[in-house]
Parts: structure tokens; sequence; C-alpha cells
């Protein structure tokens, strides 16, 4: 008898632990369970939103600076527009967005000069501000391109971190309106980590879109693939006129690229042409660039098309234009 | 009547079935053809199926859920699924019977004794379900370490469980302290390390081993195939599978190791029948000897076809429910019930810690270290073109179990098992080759997803694949893009008019189209007018065969009259080259150089209407190496093959 009733415990506890497996495989099966084929393709879709980084509804300043030395232009020119802290308050963090695209040394200007990146990065230190942040997306690779340019060395001399763009720090973003900017991926960090931006841009030639300057620096916060948008590369460069609306940006024309841009490799294709440009308005900034490429803003169809996306002006004189000449 | 009869009924009934539902994924509306046969049931059957993309994607995608039933099955009534269900259980009962069957008791008895080598398809099922849970461990370490807060949580609660684990007296408590510190350290530690890394990958391998998908690939690639002919046809005529000798080997090995020992693969190898046996483990009912009567005769042992060793301490997770034990038994001893056996039992073999822990941990770091060629990413082979709706790289591999159904109804033939082409973890999937089959990926089909039972292919509807109705913003779906190799192509390189894949070219407005030119055609000599008559130009120079240059295709132009268009040559004889028209009348004189030249059509292709069907591949005359050729550029289902805006 004894043997039965042992039987019997043994025989509900083997119930018991069936019942609980099917109950658990039961559940799991329905609660997992999905009648609907995966979408065709996968993934969140762009959430993410880049904030408006510019002065406020101030009517558009820019200083077009006369000379030869970079660190002394950008000075001057900025006192020219009300000092750096007409831009930067204290305690805010600025992003610099530097042409960092090229593994190449800064005397062949297909990079932003590492004068020019110190002297940034200073001023926004002495304007109050709690941390400069140097970054760039490059087409060759990032850690040469920024040692090599000599950007690296200057930004961390001066007193800025440099942020080498890694996978983790992209997200995908979807440009409101935007027609080639959907659901691509975007240097988001250091851009959600900003307060304020400031695009640091050479002047070049540029076969494909007939100038570098300071709106097709912002080319280099994408991501991804991103040379496809060559096959529309106006209609690209305004949607990132529309994308980035930067604090302000300096256009360096102390040496154009005039030829066989914008990589160069040559001393032979650069030109002394003793400009520097500082806009609240990247599109005045580069209308007023064109002139130093022997172009004129009707020339390239970027500008205007930015115009009209409504991310700035073509008439750079109709502004509070400065004209100075560095001292 | 008797219990093996009727499991033997069972087992026909089952591989009856199987042959029918192979037989049947053939295009049409015959009663023999696909109409609505639940072709791929068996395959939905297979909880492995079902657990393996659960464990990958995190989803059990509809008729996976049938696996269900089998889990609960063998839950209450052991593996009846590998003695009463399964084909390829049947087939090696089968052959291992055919070949046992005039051995001595024996010899009979020591084929089908347990051995502990069973246990290594434990080993497999762990290694192969660990790579698809690649993901899965991701998510459960992904403690978004980030938040300052919740890393400085976790230090606190080990602190104390450390503090705890030192103060309290009692060993077995501190020992799980310890433990539970180590988890947490453990957990916290490989959440860092694997943040944003390529340690963690998922990757679904199960159906290289798993049982129906073999079997369903085995006889839909290698079989069928063969016996297609006029007696039996089973589909569209020659099928071809490249690289299906792969398939075929392991196939006929694993059926051939039966002569060895019966049911090779079920005991050794089918990562499906250790998944059983570990939910039939505490199965409600099993067999077992009753407490008195068994004289060791032995009767149970020769027949069994689990290896689960009846006479005495019975494994009985090892046990196929293939009743030849009771059947056999001639003293009444053997039963099927509540009651554990007299004779003792146990759940079956049992992996150490040690084997254990090598197959998840190897099954966890294979993918990731296959993944680091890039094929998924940066390196995606143009050359794997997958089906209309198949997944983009990475979650295709998540879902696929190379099954081969897809392989199987493609209409065309040109879905084909990889070999290497889309890396070890893309063997047998599906890639579409077109200098195979009967045409190109047919527009209209959408054959393939509707079959595959993962949505590893997508079941779209037409609407979809033509990109009209509530897709009409999306456009068609594309597989590719063709390219031209102006190198082999006979208008480009050759001066031969043909276009044939501009005539196939099967998307309208075309996708391929052509631009005209009129080249002059490589002569022995120079041809000079002597004299013209009427519509007629009698030359000086070499011969002119009228078989090839009276074809319509040819022109003339006079070197003095550059401003005239080609002329086309109406015939060619003794009276010199006869002209549609002559409108050379009035300028050109004795002595002009008369230039032959061929009118070609240059086919170009349109990326933006150009759907990578691949039919213009197919039909290309250049037989050997086609002078248009699809890749995988600008495919729908994949963001890095994107080409245009």
């Amino acid at each position: 008898m004894s043997e039965t009733a042992m039987d019997r415990r043994e025989f509900i506890r083997r119930c018991t632990r069936a019942g609980v497996c099917v109950a658990a495989a039961g559940s799991l099966g329905v609660a997992f369970y999905d009648s609907r084929a995966p979408a065709a393709i996968p993934g969140p879709t762009a959430a993410l939103t880049l904030p408006d980084y510019s002065v406020g509804p101030l009517p558009g300043r820019i200083c077009i600076a006369r000379g030869v030395d970079r660190k002394r232009l950008v000075r001057q020119a900025f006192a020219a527009l009300g000092g750096m802290q007409a831009f930067v308050n204290p305690g805010e963090r600025v992003l610099l967005k530097v042409n960092a695209a090229f593994a190449s040394p800064p005397g062949l200007g297909a990079t932003t000069h590492p004068d020019l990146v110190k002297a940034v990065v200073r001023l926004c230190l002495e304007a109050g501000a709690k941390k400069v942040t140097v970054t760039d997306n490059p087409i060759n690779d990032p850690a040469s391109c920024f040692a090599l340019s000599g950007i690296d060395a200057a930004a961390r001399q001066a007193g800025a971190d440099v942020i080498v763009p890694r996978q983790s720090l992209f997200q995908r973003f979807s440009l409101t309106g935007g027609r080639l900017v959907r659901d691509w991926p975007v240097l988001a960090a250091p851009l959600l980590q900003a307060d304020r931006i400031i695009g640091l841009a050479p002047v070049k030639d540029h076969h494909r879109s007939g100038a570098s300057m300071t709106l097709k620096n912002w080319y280099g916060l994408l991501g991804g693939r991103r040379n496809i948008f060559h096959q529309d590369v106006h209609t690209l460069i305004a949607e990132l006129a529309v994308m980035i609306r930067p604090t302000v940006v300096v256009l360096d024309g102390t040496q154009s690229m005039i030829t066989n841009g914008p990589t160069g490799g040559s001393l032979s294709d650069l030109k002394p042409t003793g400009t520097l440009i500082v806009s609240t308005d990247p599109v005045a900034a580069d209308a007023a660039g064109a002139a130093l490429l022997g172009k004129q803003a009707q020339d390239l169809p970027f500008i205007a098309r930015a115009e009209k996306a409504g991310a700035g002006t073509t008439d750079y004189r109709a502004l509070n234009l400065k004209e100075i000449k560095a001292i | 009547m008797r219990i093996i009869t009727t499991r033997r009924i069972s087992q026909t009934f089952f591989f009856l079935l199987f042959l029918w539902f192979c037989a049947v994924s053939t295009l049409g509306e015959q009663v023999w053809q696909l109409r609505g046969w639940p072709v791929g049931w068996l395959l939905e059957l297979d909880p492995l199926v079902g657990l393996g993309t659960l464990l990958a994607t995190g989803t059990l995608y509809a008729g996976l859920l049938w696996g269900l039933l089998t889990v609960v099955l063998t839950i209450f009534l052991g593996r009846v699924f590998c003695g009463w269900i399964c084909p390829f259980g049947a087939l090696h009962q089968a052959v291992g019977w055919l070949a046992g069957r005039k051995r001595s008791a024996a010899v009979q008895i020591a084929a089908n004794r347990y051995r502990p080598a069973q246990r290594i398809k434990y080993v497999i099922l762990i290694f192969l379900l660990s790579g698809a849970a690649g993901d899965f461990l991701a998510w459960l370490l992904d403690l978004s370490v980030e938040s300052s807060i919740a890393v400085a949580g976790i230090a606190a609660a080990s602190l104390a469980c450390g503090i705890a684990a030192v103060r309290v007296r009692k060993a077995f408590w501190r020992r799980w302290t310890t433990v539970l510190v180590l988890l947490i350290i453990g957990w916290v530690g490989l959440g860092f390390l694997t943040d944003g890394s390529r340690l963690l990958a998922a990757s679904l391998q199960t159906g290289l081993l798993d049982p129906l998908p073999l079997f369903y690939r085995s006889v839909n690639l290698t079989l069928l195939p063969l016996l297609d002919g006029r007696m039996a046809a089973f589909s569209s005529p020659g099928r071809l599978y490249p690289g299906s000798v792969a398939i075929g080997l392991l196939f006929w090995t694993v059926v051939l190791l039966n002569l060895v020992i019966p049911r090779f693969y079920c005991r050794f190898i089918c990562p499906l029948g250790a998944l059983l046996e570990i939910l039939g483990r505490n199965a409600l009912y099993r067999m077992g000897q009753k407490p008195d009567g068994c004289t060791a005769c032995g009767a149970c042992d020769r027949h069994c076809e689990g290896a689960c060793d009846p006479s005495t301490t019975l494994r009985s997770a090892e046990c196929v429910l293939c009743m030849n034990c009771l059947d056999r038994c001639p003293h009444d001893v053997m039963g099927y019930g509540l009651h554990p056996s007299a004779a003792g039992e146990m759940a079956g073999p049992d992996l150490s810690k040690r084997e254990f822990t090598a197959a998840l941990v190897s099954g966890v770091a294979a993918v990731p270290l296959l993944r680091l060629s890039g094929g998924v990413d940066a390196n995606w082979n143009p050359a794997v073109i997958r089906p209309p709706g198949a997944l983009d790289e990475a979650n295709f591999l998540r879902r696929c179990i190379k099954c081969g159904q897809c392989m199987r109804v493609c209409p065309t033939n040109v879905i084909h098992p990889a070999g290497l082409q889309a890396g070890i973890e893309g063997i047998w999937t599906p890639v579409l080759n077109f200098r195979v089959g009967t045409s190109g990926c047919q527009r209209g089909c959408i054959a393939c997803g509707q079959l595959c039972p993962t949505a590893a292919i997508r079941p779209i509807p037409l609407d979809e694949r033509l990109g009209r109705g509530e897709f009409a913003d999306r456009g068609p779906i594309r597989i590719g893009t063709a390219f031209v190799d102006r190198g082999r192509c006979l208008p480009w390189a050759m001066d031969r008019p043909c276009i044939v894949c501009q005539e196939n070219c099967p998307v309208s407005p075309k996708a391929i189209f052509t631009r005209e030119e009129f080249r002059p055609v490589r002569l022995s000599g120079d041809l000079r007018l002597r004299e013209m008559v009427e519509d007629r130009l009698l030359f000086d120079g070499p011969a002119l065969p009228a078989e090839r240059f009276a074809t319509g295709d040819y022109f003339v132009t006079l070197e003095e009259s550059p401003d005239i268009a080609p002329v086309r040559i109406k015939d060619i004889g003794s009276g010199g080259i006869s002209l549609a028209e002559n409108p050379f009348v009035e300028t050109a004189s004795p002595g002009a150089r008369i230039t032959v030249r061929v009118k070609l059509q240059l086919p170009f292709v349109d990326p933006s209407a150009c759907i990578g069907c691949g039919i213009c591949e197919h039909e290309c005359p250049v037989k050997g190496r086609r002078a248009i050729r699809v890749s995988a550029e600008n495919a729908s289902r994949d963001r890095q093959h994107r080409l245009l805006l």
C-alpha cells in the first residue's frame, strides 16, 4: 500500500510538472506569437530632432575681414561683430564643425587650418564656454584625418575635446520636408550635446557642387554611404542648410583652393585670397565667398536653393555687413 | 491491432504525407499541384524551427505555433513525434531495419545498446540554439549602463550582497550570495563589454541539421529533380540546383549510417530529438517494465529503436516510443503508462557542465566570428540576389532554415541553394542564379514568400511586388539591377545587332532602352564608287557577301556626302549595292569612298525602372558569362544596396 501512496504522490508531482511545462510553453508561444510577417525594412524610424543653434531672431550679421594671419583675422572679425560673447554665453557647450575631410597636411588647404581651430577654441573659452568640442565625419580614415590635418593637436592644445566619429555616435534622422535626408544616419551625439555650433570651413573648389564652403561643410555630419547624394548634390546641400541652423560660421579664404578641389594635393592648387568671413548666415557667407573662387553666387545652384529653402540670404550686403582690414 | 502496426501506419501516413507535400510543391491548380496544400505543415510542426526563430527574432511567426502541439504532446506522452510522426525518423527506421534484419540477435542487441556518445546531439542542439540567441543575450545584457543611477544601484546591491556573503554564517547561504554577487558583476561587466561591440550576433543555423528542413531540402533539391521525367512530371522539366551535391552527400551519409547503427542520425545527431528529449524528460506516460516476469531474454533490447536500454535501467528520454519492446516481449513485461519502470529508469544522457558550457560558449562565439567577414555589412556580396520579399541580410539570416521550399516551388527554377557566396552562415540559403532555369524571376509571381515557413522571404501580395495599389508610392520590389558588360555585349563590343535583353525586359516602360549608332564595318580594303545607276552603286574593292550585308541591318554612307544619313542596303549582287533610296546622286562622284555601316541598337539600363528580375541575363545570347548581369545593387530589401536617390 505504501508503494501506491508514493506513486500517487509521484503522479501528482509529475502532473504538476507537466502542467507547468505546458503552461510555460503555451504562454511563451502565445506571448511571442506574430501572425504578421516582419516589415520590409525594419528598424526604428527616425525620431531624432535637432535643435536650432542660431542666436535668435536678430538680423544676420556678417564681417568680411582682409588680411593674412588667421588668428588675427578671426579675432578681429568676431570683435567687429560684438565679440564671441555675442554668440556664446558663459557655461554653454560649443561644437566646432571643422572640415577634416582628408588625411592631408594643413599647408595644402584641404582641411580647416589648425591655427583657425586653435583661435576659435580660445575665443569660445574666453567667452566662458563650459566645453568646446571639435568634430567631423571625414572621408578618409577619421583618426588619420584629425591627426594629419593638425586639427587634433591644435584643438587639444587650445583646450577642446575632439570627437572622432564611431558607429555608436550616429542616429537616424529625417529632415521635415526633406526629400534626400530621410531616415539617414547623422553624427547625432556631438550635435545633441552642444548648445552652440560654429562651422569652420576653408574655401575650396569642388568639381561636382562648384564650391565647398560653409554649407557644403555640413555634409560631414552625415554618415552612411552619403556619396550617393552626389547625384543631386545641390538639393542635398540646400537640405543640409535647413537641417543645421548654426550659431555662426567662419569661412576661411586666406588661402583658397582654386583647382583640383576638394582634395588639392599641391601648393599650386592654392591661391592667396586674404579673406576671412564670419557670418551668422551661412548662405550669405557662401555667397560672399564665391568671389574668392572667381565665381558668383548664381554660378552655384546650391546657394539659390538654400536661400529658397529659407536657410539665409544671398544678398550679404543687405545684412549688417562689416568690412575690416586686419591689423 | 498490434500497437506497432498502429505506429507503422502512423509513420507511413506521415511519410507519404511528406512525400506528397514535396511532390505537390509545384505551382498549379491541379490536385497534384500546389493549389492550397499546406506543404509546410510538417516544418511548422517541428518545434525546433519555432524555438530557433523565437530565439533569433523574438517572435513566433504564424504557422510555427503548430510546434506547440508537438511540445504539448511530448510533455505528456514523450517523444511520440520521433517514433510516430517524423518522416525522416521513419526513413531511418526502415533503412536500419532493412540493414539489420538478418543479423544475429547478439549483433542486433549490441547495435541497439545505449552509447554515451548519444549526448552529442545535445551538444549540437545547444551549439545551434546559442548561435541563434546572440540578440537575446544582447537584450539581457543591455542594462543601459549609461545611466549612472542604475550602475550605482547595482554596485550598492552587490556590495551589500558581498558584505552579507562575508557575514553570513551558514555555508549554504554564503555560497549563494557569492554566486549572486559574481553573477551581478559578470552581468554588468559583460554589459559594458558587449555594449556597442561586435561580440554578440544572431544567426539561425538549426536548419543545417534539423531533420525536417534537412529532409525537405534533400528531397526537394536532390531527389525530385533526378526523378523528374516523362513518367513522373513533378515540375517544369530540367530542374538544376548548383551545389546540391553537398546537400545530397549529407543526406546519403546520414541515411547510409543506418547500415552501421540503426537510427544513427536520431541517436547521435538530431538536434530536434535532443530538444524533444529535454521536453519529454518527465513525460507523464513512458515505457517501463512491470514489477515481475522479466527473464532478461533481451527481446526488447534487440528491437529497441531509441537505444534506451529497456531491459535494465531505462533511459526514458532516449525512448522514441517505437513500442517494439512492448510488442516483442514474450512475457508481457513492458508497458506504457504512468508508472516508472520496475527495473529502474533515468532521464537519459546528461551533458557535463563543461560540455554544456563549451557548446554554449562556442555557439555564442561562432556567429560574431563569422560576421567579421563583413558579409552583412560593408563586404556584402553583390552576387547574392535574394528572392523578392526577402528580408535584409541580417534579419534574413535570423530566419532562414534552408528548407528549400522556395527553391522547389519557384516555377522558373532560378532560386538555388547558396554555396559559400553568402558566407558560411548562408550555406543553402536561397540565391538567384539567372543562368539556370526557364526564365528570370517572373514579375507576376510571389510563390516563394507564400511557402517560406519563417517569413525570411515575406509573403508579399502581388500589389507590393508590382508596386501598385497601396504600395504605389514605394514602387515595385527590386531584387537587383542589371548591368551591361560592354566588353561582352554583341552590339557594344562586336558590332553585331542583338538587343535580346531589351526585347525581353518585362517592365513597362522598359528598363532597358537603346541608343542607335551606325558603326563602320571592318572590311579588308577600301570601297570606291565606280558608277551610280539609279539606286545602285557599282564599286571597286573587296566583295561584299550579300548574306552578311544585305540583311537590312547594313547601311552605306559616302565620304563626299557627310550630311546625308546612312542609307539602307537593299541588296548586293553583280549589279553592285542596291539601296533603299539613293540620295547620293546629286553629290557623289566616282572614286568617292563608300563606307558600309551596321546599324546598332546599344542597350542601356535605366536603374530607376529595373527590378532586377534577371530575364535579360537569362536570355542574353552570350551564354557563358552573360553580357548583361544582375547584381544586388539597388535591391529594395537592404538599405546598404541603395544606388539611386
